[in-house]
C-alpha cells in the first residue's frame, strides 16, 4: 500500500505491507536508525519520535495510518556539528551510558518541555488546575515513558534542567 | 502480525458501512490494539482507521456539561482547562495513565475500549477464557496480584486496566454510541463495561460494528474530588487499586459522595449503597472506615492479590476523609 509522509522535512513515498510499523519504516525503509527499537510493545519509549509536533511511540503506530504526517526523529534535530541544545546538554551531562535510549529521551525531551510550554498538566502537580511548573519532579514525572536500562537518570534529568534554564 | 485490509473513511456513516467487512475492526490511536495483533491476540482482516472523523471536539452541552469527542486524545483531555477546573479527578485519573507518548495517541474511546493486561491474556501458550473461551482461566490457581477481589467469576478475575473510565463512572459519564442503523444511542457508563461471568471474552455490551461517537459529562458536581491511584512504581504502571472520590460536606454533613474504584473488577466498580449510607451521614472517621469496609463486604481473594482487601479499605476511609475535612 502506498503511503506519503514527511519525515525531517523531506516528503517520501513507500509502498509498504500494512503491517509494517512506523518505526519499521524509518529504520528500514528509509535507512533512519536512530531511532531504536527496544520492547516494540509502547512500554519502553526507545522509538519515540514526532508525529504532527507530538511525541509518540513509532512502534505502536502503523506506517500506513501515519499517511500524510509530519515525522521528526533523533536526525531531524541535529547533526554533527550543529547539534541540537539537548544533544548538547545530554553530552555535556553524561546523559547515558551505553546510549541506546538516549534518540528516544532526546525526542521525547523536546515533545515534553513543549507540552509544558503548551501549559499540559501532570501528574506531579498537586493542584491539576495550576499553570506547569519545570522542576526535577515535574521532568521526571513526564519522562516516566522512558526507560534507562543503565539507569542515566540523574544526568538526563540535569541535561533536561539545563536546557530548560537556559531558554528562559 | 496477520495480513489486514486498510481503510481511511471520511464519515462516521463511511466507517459504520465498513465494518461490513468479515473480521473488520476499527483502528484509533493504536497503543492497545496494534500490540494485540502483533502478540495474535487480535487478527482483524480488515481495519477501519477512524482517526481523521470529526469526533475531536470537546463542546459545552445545554445542560451544563461536556461533550468529549471519542478521538480527543487522553493528553488532549487532560489539558482541557474546563475539565482541570471542573472535573478535575479526570485529569487526574488520565494523567496518572500510561505515559506522556501514550497519551498523545490514545483516545477517549480506545481508553474505555482498551483490554484487560492480565498477562495470562497476554501469553497464547496459557490457557485464557478471555483471549480463547473454553480454555480456563490461568490466573485463579497462578500469579493473580493484580487480579480482581470484587465481581469476579470461576472463568475469568481479570480487571480493566482504565484510569480514565474510573473517574468517568464517579462522575456519572455517558457514553454516545452510534451503530449501522446510523441511529445514536447513549448508556450509562456503567452500562458499557461487564462483568465476565460465563462470557469474559466480552468486554462491554456493545454490538459488533458499534462505534462510540462521545463520552458525555453531566454537569460537575458539586464538592471536593480527587483521583487517588496506589501503584508499583510512582508513575507509567497500571494501579493495584485506585479511587475517584468526590465528597461535599460543607458544614460538617455529607450532602452528597462519590466514589468509583479502579484495579478490582473487571469494570470500573461503583459499589452498592455506599453513596447512600454517606449521604446525611456525619462528615466523621467513623462514617469513611464503615464505607472503606462496606466496599469490600463482598470482596473474594485468591492469594497473591488479598492484599488488595485492607489496601482498598483504607485507600477508601482515608481518601473520603481527606476529601471531607477541607
Amino acid at each position: 500500500m502506498k503511503v506519503n509522509f514527511t519525515v525531517n522535512g523531506r516528503a517520501h513515498t513507500l509502498t509498504l505491507d500494512t503491517r509494517t510499523s512506523l518505526l519499521d519504516a524509518l529504520r528500514d525503509h528509509l535507512g533512519l536508525a536512530g531511532t531504536k527499537k527496544g520492547c516494540d510493545h509502547g512500554q519502553c519509549g526507545a522509538c519515540t519520535v514526532l508525529v504532527n509536533g507530538a511525541r509518540m511511540n513509532a512502534c505502536l503506530s502503523l506506517a500506513v495510518a501515519r499517511d500524510g504526517d509530519e515525522i521528526v526523529t533523533i536526525e531531524g534535530l541535529g547533526s554533527d556539528g550543529a547539534l541540537h541544545p539537548l544533544q548538547e546538554a545530554f553530552v555535556r551531562h553524561d546523559g547515558f551510558q551505553c546510549g541506546y535510549c538516549t534518540p528516544g529521551q532526546i525526542c521525547s525531551a523536546v515533545g515534553m518541555l513543549a507540552e509544558i510550554a503548551h501549559g499540559v498538566p501532570s501528574a506531579a502537580m498537586v493542584d491539576v488546575a495550576a499553570v506547569p511548573q519545570v522542576n526535577g519532579a515535574e521532568v521526571r514525572e513526564r519522562m516516566s515513558g522512558n526507560i534507562c536500562r543503565c539507569s542515566a537518570y540523574p544526568n538526563i534529568v540535569a541535561a533536561i534542567m539545563d536546557v530548560q534554564e537556559a531558554s528562559r | 502480525m496477520k495480513a489486514f485490509t486498510y481503510e481511511r473513511p471520511r464519515s462516521v456513516a463511511g466507517a459504520l458501512e465498513a465494518m461490513d467487512r468479515p473480521d473488520a475492526a476499527f483502528l484509533a490511536g493504536g497503543t492497545n490494539l496494534v500490540d494485540l495483533m502483533r502478540l495474535d491476540i487480535e487478527q482483524p482482516s480488515h481495519l477501519v482507521d477512524i482517526s481523521h472523523l470529526p469526533l475531536r471536539g470537546i463542546d459545552e452541552t445545554p445542560e451544563g456539561g461536556l461533550r468529549i469527542g471519542a478521538l480527543v486524545t487522553n493528553t488532549e483531555l487532560a489539558a482541557d482547562d474546563r475539565v482541570r477546573q471542573r472535573y478535575p479527578m479526570m485529569s487526574m485519573a488520565l494523567l496518572n495513565g500510561a505515559s506522556g507518548q501514550l497519551r498523545n495517541q490514545a483516545t477517549t474511546a480506545g481508553n474505555l475500549l482498551q483490554r484487560t493486561r492480565c498477562p495470562y491474556f497476554y501469553d497464547v501458550a496459557m490457557p485464557c477464557n478471555k483471549r480463547q473461551p473454553g480454555s480456563g482461566c490461568s490466573a485463579i490457581t497462578g500469579f493473580n496480584r493484580m487480579h480482581a477481589i470484587l465481581g469476579a467469576s470461576q472463568a475469568c478475575i481479570a480487571v480493566h486496566p482504565s484510569d480514565m473510565a474510573v473517574a468517568a463512572a464517579a462522575l456519572r459519564a455517558n457514553v454516545e454510541v452510534q451503530g449501522r442503523s446510523g441511529k445514536s444511542r447513549t448508556l450509562p457508563i456503567a452500562d458499557l463495561h461487564r462483568l465476565p461471568g460465563e462470557q469474559p471474552e466480552r468486554d462491554t455490551t456493545l454490538a459488533a460494528g458499534e462505534l462510540i461517537t462521545a463520552l458525555l459529562l453531566p454537569p460537575p458536581p458539586a464538592g471536593r474530588q480527587i483521583y487517588r491511584k496506589v501503584r508499583d512504581r510512582a508513575s507509567f504502571a497500571f494501579a493495584l487499586v485506585s479511587v475517584a472520590a468526590l465528597v461535599n460536606a460543607p458544614n460538617g454533613q455529607v450532602h452528597q459522595a462519590r466514589l468509583a474504584l479502579g484495579g478490582v473488577a473487571h469494570k470500573p466498580w461503583v459499589p452498592a449503597d455506599v453513596e447512600g449510607d454517606l449521604a446525611g451521614a456525619g462528615a466523621q472517621s467513623s462514617a469513611f472506615d464503615a464505607a472503606g469496609r462496606a466496599v469490600v463486604r463482598e470482596a473474594q481473594t485468591f492469594g497473591h492479590n488479598d492484599f488488595k482487601v485492607p489496601l482498598t479499605q483504607r485507600l477508601v476511609a482515608q481518601t473520603l476523609a481527606e476529601l471531607a475535612g477541607g
